[in-house]
């Protein structure tokens, strides 16, 4: 079950076997910390400590690699993880805007998450979709050529399906 | 080989050793390439890019700290393309630089605002308009350093000085692009494994890491800056103090001999105790059972009334004296010649009775000289190294940075041997946990191991040493089948030390307490040096057998006579042509009959054969073994007299207490691990009416009649020299910049970096069989734990300095005992809880600190802490030769409370 790190409530099982899928030393840092946030979602400080200790590798070696590479998530997303595309043909058709207006409508900036915990709003380089510009990722699901409008049915919609 | 060779640097021939860095053998002849990432003691980044110049032959810019010179290269380092593109260089990195010049802390040793001041970059001629940002928050965590990443221009010095020198990885980028911050572990310095030592503030070339002190420092350009040696331990690390109106307000490590820069935490942040408001600034008499404020001849009166009555009444020898290894060498040459020939006593002694007098004695029998046989740097290229029974990383850090580096860059295997997980374990090739108190044993198994596998070096048996046959009979019932049985170490495990540590090219024998500290200390160590003759490890560079000294000055105390058998350069006493020389000298009969050491003063006072005890520099109150004796002891004394800088737990019980001069006050030298003398210089004055303990004693002597008179501490040298043959080319004029290793005979003596070359100080090395004896007190049904106790990195000896020092109370305040954690849970202890510690001499109540450094069945307990004074449990048990008290091994209960 994803968003429930074993770490916290002293179960560390899973995380140990996380572990093992990979040979104890420096060079498997950045297969562990994937595997990891593969299967919470993000690294916690807990868990970045672990690969430390389990790779040989000092914590800050760690800390740089998880900070250096923006796949890695430090901090536990909301329970929707919006991607909004700031990619070349996504800026022309208005992406700032749209971001903007998300950010309205989640009360939230760029990097955060809702405080109910439903909604983390990231921005990307590009969502390799351009010809729908401009486009936001919700989980796996791609939505293109947003209008403001657009936007708050997309939430709301996803609003009413946490809520049941 | 080594080859030199000639460069050519804008039209300057210069010679050069081949493969060398160009940017360093540029500056070495005063070609001053600017550069900021580079530094001569990490690696290249080659990041900066400012030292770029020009190579024959090369296309393009090259920078010249990526470049190994070769024979007959031209470089240009200087022309108009160059400087230009230096310039604009500087111009970037000053656009993204918070250039606070005016209220830095670094201003006027800022190397980024040097060179802007050197291409002249002022607000009118820089190009590029600093970048409109927010400035990051500065990191002020840290209980030692402020960092400010505003002030941070990625060059990754501090970063690579935590690393490769520190042996640490605490540091590391973070994020990336124009978002890169230096950031320690997981992103805070103040929860990160950060140890404080400082090296990141060394290096750094800006004002990004600064000390953190207890009042803002005034600026490099409005200090005096003094180099000295670090009082602390016995690395003898060389400090730059910065001085400023009679105040130390900062400390940098000196690039010197032996440490180059780097200390430890204690060396750069814990020498704040040096002006405390506590500090001792008048004599003091006890009026009416309390301590008075009194003036020097009022405190010189009562001490001669006293003394004397007690010499009338019962003798020189009712009278002892403890001399000090914090204490400069002439300061304790003074002190032994004042009990000597002036009191007339040979009861004189310190407390390296407590710590190494098992190697004084060992190694003095085994080959004929007790101490350090190599040098510190040697040990960074040893092939292997073994290390036990010192927990190098906290009682000798800079040392242990070279260890490190042995095994990190040069190849080493290291071995330790220790019952508990210390973190040199973390580098080893092999950690043997032997049960506590069985190194005899070990030592023998691996030599079993070497003998049965032919692996002795027999060219060095046979032309170096003598009395193997014996040796060798007692050796071969030590299988390592019966060695598992008495040490707990697996067999296969000991095998393969003893291969490792004999067919390794060079082997270097590390120790410290944990080997001197036991009722079989002297055999411990005599194991030591068989196990190095044996195999050949002496008398070459980064071999031979290495005690690490615990004290600045332990070694120095020893060297010059502060120990009952000898006087300096361990002249016997009982020695008629020693006497003979000495009572010449000193111009008085001295005294044949050796004295006693620290425990059997103790033991005499409480017996009431001692009367009167004179103290300089000690505490033995917190360090002494069975402290609920030791307390009964100085208060069944007539006469107690305590010269220190603070009153200490032992000053409190004196009748006379005099105000000392601390480290920073006085002038002379310590004697480090690695027998080199190391200048000290003063830094600042005394507190109120203070003396440096030279001229108190000088003083005192006064009082008996006998002329003590010298006009500082080089002419009290002279004497050393004079009186002393390994001292004998020793002179204050002669110790800058690097200092000199005894033995150094004569005026053009260069000094001796390792001991025994071709011959043994006692001709041939001497091996002496020796057997397995158990400690002295074992665990059993009513005291099942076996205690240990030792020192940590934060705090030293009887905590008299580091206690009083901020930065290192931030790290760790007060006593605890390293529990195992399954031990823990049984006796339902927490981690931070309270626990009583108790052994059949007294009882403690500290802290627990649950870890796995200590095997199950193990109690560790420093030391440093009076309120919880290990010592209370410690066992006197002496050693029968050495006289050196159990203090590694008791048994002990452990109960919640």
């Amino acid at each position: 079950m994803p968003h429930s790190d074993s770490s916290i409530t002293g179960v560390s099982n899973e995380v140990d076997r996380l572990l093992h899928l990979f040979a104890p030393f420096p060079a498997s840092v950045i297969p562990l910390l994937q595997e990891i946030q593969g299967h919470y979602g993000y690294i916690s400080e807990t868990n970045l400590t672990r690969v430390a200790t389990y790779a040989h590798a000092p914590k800050s070696t760690v800390y740089s690699v998880a900070t250096f590479y923006s796949q890695f998530r430090l901090t536990r997303p909301g329970k929707y993880l919006i991607r909004i595309c700031q990619g070349t043909a996504c800026h022309v058709l208005g992406a700032n805007s749209i971001c903007e207006h998300l950010e309205e409508q989640l009360g939230v900036k760029v990097g955060e998450t809702t405080g109910d915990g439903l909604f983390t709003l990231e921005s990307v380089r590009c969502l390799g979709c351009c010809s729908l510009a401009p486009v936001m990722m919700i989980r796996d699901e791609a939505y293109g050529r947003l209008t403001r409008g657009r936007v708050d049915a997309i939430i709301d919609a996803y609003r009413n399906r946490a809520e049941k | 080989m080594i080859r030199e060779i000639a460069v050519k640097i804008d039209g300057q021939e210069v010679r050069a050793r081949e493969g060398a860095n160009l940017l360093q053998v540029a500056r070495d002849n005063g070609i001053d390439i600017p550069g900021l990432c580079y530094h001569p003691l990490v690696s290249v980044s080659g990041a900066c890019r400012l030292c770029v110049v020009k190579i024959a032959g090369r296309p393009g810019l090259v920078p010249a700290c990526t470049v190994e010179v070769v024979n007959g290269m031209e470089v240009i380092a200087f022309d108009e393309e160059l400087d230009s593109m230096r310039r604009m260089l500087i111009d970037l990195l000053l656009s993204e630089h918070n250039c606070d010049c005016m209220t830095c802390e670094s201003a006027g040793s800022c190397e980024l605002q040097d060179l802007a001041y050197r291409y002249g970059l002022d607000n009118r001629t820089r190009r590029f308009v600093a970048r409109e940002r927010v400035l990051p928050n500065p990191d002020l965590s840290s209980a030692v350093l402020n960092y400010d990443p505003s002030k941070c221009i990625i060059c990754a010095r501090c970063i690579k000085a935590c690393d490769e020198i520190q042996g640490k990885g605490v540091l590391s980028f973070a994020q990336r692009g124009l978002e890169t911050v230096v950031t320690a572990s997981l992103g805070e310095w103040e929860t990160s494994e950060c140890d404080g030592c400082g090296e990141c503030v060394q290096l750094c070339p800006t004002g990004q890491i600064m000390e953190k002190r207890p009042k803002r420092p005034p600026r490099a350009g409005e200090v005096e800056k003094v180099q000295t040696t670090c009082s602390y331990c016995g690395v003898g690390c060389q400090l730059e103090m910065w001085v400023k109106d009679n105040e130390v307000v900062k400390v940098r490590g000196a690039e010197a001999i032996p440490n180059y820069g780097s200390t430890c935490i204690k060396g750069r942040f814990g020498h704040t105790y040096i002006d405390k408001s506590d500090r001792l600034t008048t004599p003091l008499i006890r009026r009416n059972g309390s301590l008075e404020p009194a003036t020097w001849d009022e405190a010189m009166a009562v001490i001669k009334r006293n003394v004397l009555k007690i010499k009338d009444q019962y003798g020189p020898d009712a009278l002892a004296g403890l001399a000090s290894a914090k204490c400069t060498n002439e300061e304790n040459y003074l002190f032994q010649k004042f009990m000597r020939a002036c009191i007339g006593t040979n009861n004189v002694d310190h407390c390296a009775r407590l710590c190494h007098a098992s190697t004084v004695a060992g190694l003095a029998a085994a080959f004929g000289s007790g101490a350090m046989t190599n040098s510190i740097a040697e040990l960074e290229y040893a092939k292997c190294i073994l290390v036990t029974g010192s927990n190098t990383t906290e009682t000798h850090p800079v040392i242990a940075n070279l260890i490190k580096r042995a095994v990190r860059y040069h190849e080493a295997k290291l071995i330790v041997v220790d019952p508990r997980k210390i973190d040199l374990v973390n580098y080893a090739t092999l950690w043997l946990r032997q049960k506590n108190g069985t190194d005899v044993a070990w030592m023998n198994g691996m030599m079993n191991v070497i003998l049965s596998e032919g692996l002795q070096d027999e060219a060095f048996i046979k032309e170096r040493t003598e009395n193997f046959e014996e040796f060798k009979k007692v050796i071969e019932t030590y299988t390592p089948e019966r060695v598992e049985e008495i040490t707990r170490i697996p067999a296969d495990k000991l095998r393969e030390a003893a291969r490792i540590y004999a067919t390794a090219e060079t082997s270097s024998l590390v120790y410290s307490m944990g080997i001197t500290q036991h009722t079989t200390g002297t055999d411990n160590v005599l194991s030591t040096a068989n196990l190095a003759m044996l195999t050949g490890n002496m008398g070459k560079p980064a071999t031979g057998v290495n005690p690490l000294r615990g004290q600045n000055n332990v070694q120095g105390a020893c060297d010059l006579g502060a120990l009952p058998n000898v006087y300096s350069g361990y002249q016997k006493v009982a020695e008629p042509a020693v006497q003979e020389k000495f009572e010449e000298v000193w111009g008085t009969k001295l005294s044949p009959d050796v004295g006693l050491t620290v425990v059997e003063i103790m033991n005499a006072a409480a017996e009431g054969k001692v009367k009167g005890l004179i103290i300089m520099g000690e505490n033995p109150m917190v360090s002494d073994p069975n402290l609920n004796h030791v307390e009964e002891a100085l208060k069944n004394l007539d006469f107690l007299v305590v010269s220190d800088i603070f009153l200490n737990d032992t000053a409190e019980l004196a009748d006379v207490v005099l105000p000392a001069a601390s480290f920073a006050e006085t002038e002379g030298t310590f004697t480090n691990t690695e027998r080199r003398v190391l200048l000290l210089r003063k830094v600042i004055n005394a507190p109120g009416e203070a003396l440096p303990d030279w001229q108190i004693i000088c003083k005192l002597a006064g009082q008996f009649g006998y002329s003590m008179h010298y006009n500082s501490a080089a002419e009290i040298m002279d004497e050393i020299a004079e009186v002393t043959p390994i001292y004998g080319g020793i002179h204050h004029y002669r110790l800058v910049p690097d200092g000199l290793q005894w033995p150094c005979p004569s005026d053009d003596h260069p000094g001796t970096v390792y001991l025994h070359k071709g011959d043994f100080s006692r001709g041939l090395g001497h091996f002496h069989p020796v057997d397995f004896i158990p400690p002295a007190e074992l665990p059993d049904e009513g005291y099942p734990f076996i205690l240990s106790t030792g020192r940590i990195l934060f705090h030293y000896h009887t905590g008299t300095m580091s206690r009083r020092a901020e930065a290192l109370n931030a790290f760790v305040s007060e006593g605890y005992a390293e529990i195992h954690p399954n031990d823990a849970a049984r006796l339902g202890l927490e981690d931070g809880g309270r626990v009583k510690v108790r052994t059949r001499r007294g009882e403690i109540t500290t802290m627990v600190k649950t870890t796995e450094r200590v095997a199950e069945g193990s109690v560790f307990v420093p030391f440093h802490f009076a309120e919880a004074a290990a010592n209370r449990l410690t066992n006197d048990a002496l050693d029968p030769k050495a006289k050196i008290p159990e203090l590694k091994v008791a048994a002990c209960q452990i109960e919640k409370t």
